[in-house]
């Protein structure tokens, strides 16, 4: 619901990013036009619509690069405050449909996505939706951590500055602290603040721009493979603070690890050669796949 | 002659020296070239080094001081008539001696009675003296080769580690090229230092560094020599940070706006057009930017200004526009912008480079958390790429500082301190060029002078290197 408004009024902010190149006529028939339609539609300020259940709906998903296809009709809902996981060999489009969820696929010129995408009912391709705006809604955290040259505490403030969340000094020290406490990294930096996050080790840098992502109060998290450069110790405190997460956000993680994917994902969806090939609830898919492609990936026959 | 043909005999040797080698150590490994330790080549090569190097060496030696030795053995010893004639008249003395030997044309001097004795001598004996040296060189060349070849080849068998000798050889090779670049430089200071020690010598080093009067000619009257004061380098060093500091005024802004374009606004076919479009920029030699400065932007300039003048005249700022109305096409602006054009590619090449440096992975943290471009390249790829750009300009402003056709063109000649870019002012370089063009004497302090001004100018170009690389090392440890 909250994004809803954000994302009406989304032409308020800037538009320097490339805008989406996008066909409507492949687009879903009620994504545009029926973006605020939807929005009238949900009784607002309720907390348990029947909408909240899934908090990101994709229909028929195309995603090329120039000539190449790179997504097939990907249709996936994602429910709301859990983890769901992607998991698929590489190069199966898991993180290109990642990538469509906050439009991140902009800023490649060659990149072309055709389908709808909504994030509470409303589509997030639409010509409306400024992507500066969405993607202060739907933070990411990148497969190699990604900390600015800057210090640790100008990190976890940088998105609260440019997005103007606090006005006064003490606002913004509060957030800083508040993100780096829900990211779990607080007690091992608040002697330190200001000096550069670049300096942390690789787990703590990861939580650190988990922080980040945190600090701009997003409702969707969206995870790139955020343990595949960390040791067992630090991929371990990620996966705990991934579990905390997901009481308050939407968490959507790609990961080269089934084991990763059976321990802190709710919802699991297997992709393969650009296709989705199978999604539900994780324990199934674990103990009792139905397609048999899903069966020998898990199984590790191929991949 | 002879020495090229000896040394197109001797790669010959050497070839044969190289056969050699290779074939005894195949022969030695019985026909498996597996069993040796080195490939065969290597063993060549070894033997072929031996047996060529060391004569090389001392046929060019040879062929560069052979001379030398000759007139020192010549000269060593002078007959009494000879010895009685004055230094300049026994220099002539034995030139003709040597162009007689020769069988060239000698000078008009005719010599007679002892002198007629000792020249016909002394011909004689140079021509003894150059066979003696010539043939001794080549004959030794001979043996040197003998020597190696002998030397070398025996040596080879299978566990003979010829690859780590030649190897050793190469790192030579390369060791002899990085000294002999150090060593040149460090002959360039030297002179720096001790001509400008001589200069030192009758002019001051404080009245040089902090004299406000700059007049070089007066110097040249036999009774003022090295007069103080009229050789006050301030008004060269003002003049040259004037000029400087306009062309980065108007370097710095268009350079580094351009390279932000093209690394993060332009599409792939703008930045295909404009970045050699750019470089073809950087590569106009400075004397056709330094015409274009006097023939063009000058006179423009001078109009415009004239104009402005023109329209002041008669009004509240009457005074400035009488002055206005008098300026001429030489001036600081003139050189510094032009110069600021030229440095342009320079700087937008080099900021462009190190803002492409900066990792994508920042720019996609950055967009992933709403920012937009412009936040992300004034809060994010700026300050990443900050002390390489800097480091850019520092290299430019030593460009702007040694850069001296478009001043000599553009700016005057006259040393005047002033701020005003209207004036003309001159600059260190451009008053080295003035003191060294033409025939001169390097004795008198006016040409002196300009050793001092290239040692000065060198130490404050070197600081500016120095504090741009530390800043670019201290850019490499940035990321990662």
């Amino acid at each position: 619901m909250t994004l809803l408004n954000p994302l009406a009024s989304s032409l308020s902010k800037g538009h320097a990013m490339p805008t989406e190149n996008r066909d409507d006529t492949l687009a879903a028939p009620h994504a545009q036009a029926g973006a605020p339609a939807l929005a009238a539609a949900i009784p607002a300020g309720h907390g348990h619509v029947t909408t909240s259940e899934f908090k990101i709906r994709a229909r028929d998903v195309n995603v090329f690069y120039g000539e190449k296809q790179a997504l097939f009709d990907v249709s996936l809902d994602v429910p709301a405050k859990s983890v769901t996981a992607f998991i698929g060999p590489s190069g199966c489009g898991k993180s290109t449909f990642l990538r469509c969820i906050n439009r991140m696929n902009d800023t490649i010129p060659s990149a072309k996505v055709q389908g709808s995408i909504e994030i509470d009912g409303a589509d997030v391709n639409a010509k409306s939706v400024d992507p500066v705006v969405l993607r202060s809604r739907v933070g990411m955290v990148f497969q190699k951590p990604n900390p600015f040259p800057k210090t640790i505490f100008e990190n976890v403030a940088y998105g609260p500055k440019i997005h103007g969340l606090a006005s006064r000094k003490e606002d913004l020290e509060g957030i800083v602290e508040s993100s780096l406490k829900k990211a779990g990294l607080w007690n091992e930096v608040a002697d330190r603040l200001h000096q550069p996050g670049t300096g942390l080790s690789g787990g703590q840098q990861q939580r650190l721009v988990i922080a980040r992502a945190i600090a701009v109060s997003p409702e969707v998290i969206l995870m790139d493979e955020p343990c595949s450069a960390l040791d067992p110790i630090a991929t371990a405190k990620i996966e705990e603070l991934i579990d905390e997460l997901r009481s308050q956000y939407c968490i959507v993680i790609v990961t080269h690890s089934m084991a990763q994917a059976a321990r802190v994902s709710q919802k699991t969806a297997f992709f393969h050669l650009g296709k989705l090939v199978e999604s539900g609830p994780t324990e199934e898919m674990f103990t009792n796949p139905r397609d048999t492609r899903t069966q020998d990936y898990i199984t590790g026959r191929f991949g | 002659m002879l020495t090229w043909l000896s040394l197109l005999f001797l790669a010959l040797f050497s070839s044969a020296a190289f056969m050699a080698g290779r074939g005894r150590a195949v022969k030695s490994a019985g026909g498996a070239a597996a069993r040796l330790h080195s490939l065969p080549n290597y063993y060549g090569a070894y033997a072929a080094l031996w047996a060529g190097v060391p004569a090389a060496i001392l046929l060019l030696l040879g062929a560069m001081f052979g001379g030398r030795v000759e007139d020192a053995l010549l000269q060593a010893q002078r007959p009494a008539a000879v010895s009685a004639l004055t230094p300049d008249r026994q220099a002539v003395f034995f030139s003709d001696v040597q162009a007689t030997a020769e069988g060239q044309a000698a000078s008009e001097v005719t010599y007679e009675g002892a002198l007629k004795v000792a020249f016909d001598a002394k011909v004689a004996e140079a021509r003894t003296i150059d066979g003696v040296v010539r043939y001794s060189t080549l004959g030794l060349a001979g043996v040197l080769a003998l020597i190696g070849f002998f030397l070398a080849v025996p040596r080879v068998n299978p566990e003979f580690r010829a690859r780590n000798r030649v190897e050793g050889w190469i790192a030579g090779v390369l060791i002899a090229c990085s000294v002999s670049a150090v060593l040149t430089t460090l002959g360039i200071v030297l002179s720096l230092i001790w001509e400008s020690w001589r200069f030192f010598e009758s002019v001051p080093v404080l009245s040089f560094l902090f004299g406000t009067e700059w007049a070089p000619q007066i110097a040249m009257r036999a009774d003022q020599v090295a007069s103080s004061g009229a050789f006050g380098a301030v008004p060269l060093f003002a003049g040259t940070f004037l000029v400087m500091l306009i062309a980065m005024l108007v370097a710095a802004p268009v350079g580094l706006y351009s390279a932000i374009y093209l690394s993060e606004y332009a599409n792939r076919g703008v930045r295909a057009t404009i970045k050699p479009l750019l470089e073809v920029l950087a590569g106009v030699p400075t004397v056709v930017y330094g015409f274009f400065a006097a023939l063009t932007v000058g006179p423009l300039f001078r109009a415009g200004f004239n104009w402005l003048g023109a329209q002041m005249i008669g009004g509240p700022l009457d005074g400035v526009g009488q002055y206005l109305g008098e300026v001429q096409n030489q001036m600081a602006l003139v050189a510094g912008v032009v110069m600021g054009i030229m440095l342009i590619p320079f700087v937008s090449s080099l900021s462009d480079d190190i803002i492409n440096a900066v990792p994508q992975s920042l720019r996609d943290g950055s967009y992933a958390m709403g920012a937009t471009k412009s936040e992300t390249v004034k809060k994010v790829v700026l300050p990443a790429a900050l002390p390489g750009i800097m480091a850019a300009m520092l290299l430019a402003v030593s460009r702007a500082v040694g850069e001296t056709m478009i001043v000599t063109m553009a700016a005057g000649l006259q040393a005047k301190l002033t701020a005003n870019p209207l004036d003309t002012v001159t600059t260190v370089t451009v008053q080295i060029v003035n003191l060294l063009t033409g025939d001169q004497e390097f004795d008198s302090p006016k040409t002196l002078s300009a050793f001092g001004l290239g040692l000065t100018l060198f130490v404050v170009t070197l600081g500016l290197n120095i504090i741009a690389l530390r800043i670019v090392q201290k850019y490499r440890e940035q990321y990662d």
